[in-house]
């Protein structure tokens, strides 16, 4: 280093930015990669619950009941989903996930009473099989999509957006595209494919109102309807998708997973879980619909139990997780380290879900990679990790004096920091000030 | 049973209407005829046994929706995404269709005797089409697979990044959507051509027709192509 050198790290072009630019001028091709935002956004760690108090009294920890299931799609389905825990597995298609992830995914959710969720992509045999729940999503790519499917599900899910890429298609480059996956979407093999954007038969709440009526034709009107949207507009989105007949919400904030997106969406459209679930809950009131006919799914960076609660006091009826359940499953483990090294990354930074040469088997289709993960032990890894998320948030509703985890409230909480006070609408803690009111 | 079940849609709910269709009630019926259908929407969708239904009027959207197996018949105008996501059957509209005819429809046979508008195709992953007029903008746009036939013109953006579909186009088109090219036609075409065009029951000269498919340029990312995407 040269003497007149202060040797600092710019800020806005720090090493990552340069590492960027130095790509981008080579490949000519934008970065794409799975995983969620990376970047720090206000998020329910800026939270804190108000635990019992003189005026409060709580549950006794290990003798008194907490209940945590959840009915979901009370409103109009002849057969409502129920769930035993107020966490379930959020849609991620078979082709961005191996068979045995999928299969993997729903043994965990099942031996705990909760429900997966397909992906763009259709429904295999392996998650319909080891999933005594299972949602089938109805994306703008339909592809897969059949009647005889549609018919076999437990609720559907009517996808119009994502909180990684609200706005944006869905990508599956060529090395992900096995001759099994091809075939499941009537495409040539080792294409990148573009999933479209936008439904080929319908725009807007009008036309969705009519769509979900055609769904629930053809399925009898036996299941719910679930209408998923990425967090943007999401007090508005939750008001026109229940007028258009949804029976149940799915809000996916801006850190919400993604198999394969471009950085550039992944980290700059949408809006963070923490605003957005507060935004849903209100539309839900302002129709007289919340915690009663409308249920409320949220997702978008839920880690723990105390996310699972603070979603659900500020108003969620259920989470949905994505990029935790891969976690639980065997991504990003240390034991891979030397594998990881190799595609010159490290445990803990992998994202690349869109290459399609996972070391742990999870986000590839090579029959090699994909034989490494055991669904049955995978399954096992999921069932003790939603297990543990549910006690934890248990622990905290009793805390608070909840008999049920649903019967928390944003008056259990207070914010830390003034944009999560803002954005939640909880007192700043240590006031009775919320920004904006 | 021979016998041909009426029903009025004056007096009769779609979704009464559909659990008979869709043989819930028990039926045996093997022939139908819908009257006053009204623009209603959903009409006749989720079929799955071999029944014909025939429906007197003009219908909403999505009618015959997911189609399979049976034949239906509108002698009238279609609303949009007429026989959407068809699996297979035979859906006929005697008048013109709104858009999305046809729209991800993975088999099966949908005829439209008048015009088609906008993104007739679209998606489309193996059905086939065949239109004896003409189509709106966009049509077979992100096309997969089957074929698509127009007897008459089609506007602007046809066959927008197309996959494996074929069109043939017997009138004039504007201008084509990316990746979308005219490729020669011989005479396996003709006969592919002639068989599509009997099914339909549509008359028309094979010979007059141009073959459209895709340049296959698009398939692997490539900053290059940049204007195409
Ligand atoms: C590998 C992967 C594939 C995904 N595929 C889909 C999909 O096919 N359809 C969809 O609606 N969302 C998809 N998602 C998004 C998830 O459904 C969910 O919204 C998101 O993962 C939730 O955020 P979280 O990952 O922070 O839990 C996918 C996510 C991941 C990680």
């Amino acid at each position: 280093m040269r003497k007149n050198s202060n040797g600092r790290e710019s800020y806005l072009f720090d090493r990552a930015t340069i590492a960027d630019i130095q790509k981008a001028a080579s490949d000519g091709i934008y970065k794409i990669r799975g995983f969620g935002a990376k970047r720090k956004v206000p998020h329910f760690d800026d939270l804190v619950f108000l635990g019992a108090s003189v005026s409060r009294y709580p549950l006794e920890g290990y003798r008194e009941t907490c209940g945590a299931n959840v009915d979901l799609g009370t409103r109009f389905a002849e057969k409502p989903l129920s769930i035993d825990i107020p966490i379930t597995i959020a849609g991620m298609s078979f082709g961005s996930l191996s068979a045995n992830a999928k299969e993997a995914l729903g043994r965990g959710a099942s031996s705990v009473g909760t429900s997966t969720t397909t992906g763009d992509g259709g429904m295999t045999k392996e998650e319909r099989g080891h999933s005594t729940k299972l949602v089938y999503q109805y994306l703008p790519s339909r592809y897969g999509m059949n009647p005889d499917d549609l018919r076999k599900a437990d609720a559907i899910e009517v996808v119009i957006g994502q909180g990684a890429k609200p706005g944006g298609g869905g990508m599956l480059l060529g090395q992900k595209i096995s001759d099994r996956v091809a075939d499941m979407r009537t495409l040539p093999k080792d294409i990148d494919q573009r999933s479209a954007c936008r439904h080929p038969d319908w725009t807007g709440p009008d036309d969705l109102e009519i769509k979900i009526r055609e769904l629930r034709e053809i399925t009898g009107w036996k299941v719910p309807i679930y209408v998923k949207v990425g967090a943007t507009r999401t007090y508005y989105d939750t008001l026109l998708a229940v007028k258009s007949g949804a029976d149940v919400i799915v809000v996916d904030g801006m850190q919400g997973g993604t198999g394969a997106t471009q950085e550039c969406f992944i980290e700059h459209v949408g809006i963070p879980t923490l605003p957005a679930v507060r935004m849903a809950a209100e539309a839900l009131k302002e129709l007289g619909m919340h915690r009663e006919g409308v249920q409320l799914i949220v997702s978008g960076g839920i880690r723990s139990g105390a996310d699972v609660a603070k979603a659900i006091a500020l108003g969620a009826d259920a989470v949905s997780i994505g990029t935790a359940a891969l976690i639980a499953l065997g991504d990003n483990n240390p034991d891979l380290e030397e594998e990881y090294n190799k595609l010159g990354t490290t445990a803990g930074f992998y994202d690349e879900w869109q290459a399609g040469d996972d070391p742990a088997g999870i986000t590839t289709q090579d029959e090699k990679l994909a034989a490494r993960l055991d669904p049955k032990k995978g399954g096992e890894k999921l069932a003790n990790y939603l297990k543990v998320l549910t006690l934890e948030a248990q622990t905290l509703a009793r805390a608070c004096g909840k008999s049920h985890i649903r019967n928390l409230e944003p008056e259990d909480l207070n914010a830390l920091t003034l944009e999560a006070s803002a954005m939640a609408k909880v007192p700043l803690a240590g006031t009775d000030w919320i920004p904006g009111k | 049973m021979d016998e041909t079940k009426k029903i009025d849609l004056k007096n009769t709910e779609v979704r009464e209407l559909n659990r008979m269709l869709q043989k819930r009630d028990g039926n045996n019926f093997n022939y139908f005829n819908i009257i006053n259908p009204m623009g209603a929407h959903a009409i006749a969708t989720g079929l799955d046994n071999e029944i014909d239904v025939l429906i007197d009027g003009h219908v909403g959207y999505y009618c015959a929706g997911m189609n399979q197996q049976s034949i239906v018949t509108i002698n009238g105008n279609a609303g949009v995404g007429v026989a959407e996501n068809m699996m297979s059957g035979k859906v006929v509209v005697k008048g013109d269709a709104s858009q999305s005819a046809g729209a991800t429809g993975h088999g099966g046979l949908l005829v439209i005797n008048g015009n088609a508008s906008a993104r007739c195709g679209i998606s489309m992953k193996g059905i086939d089409i065949v239109v004896g007029g003409s189509v709106g903008h966009n049509s077979a746009f992100m096309a997969q697979a089957g074929n698509l036939v127009i007897c008459g013109d089609a506007e602007d953006g046809l066959g927008d990044s197309i996959y494996e579909t074929v069109i043939y186009i017997k009138g004039n088109y504007g201008k084509l959507g990316a990746d979308c090219i005219e490729k020669e036609m011989n005479e396996k075409h003709f006969l592919r051509l002639e068989k599509l065009l009997d099914k339909a029951n549509i008359k028309d000269d094979p010979k007059k027709f141009k073959r459209l498919g895709s340049a296959r340029k698009l398939y692997n990312f490539d900053v290059k192509n940049i204007d195409g995407y």
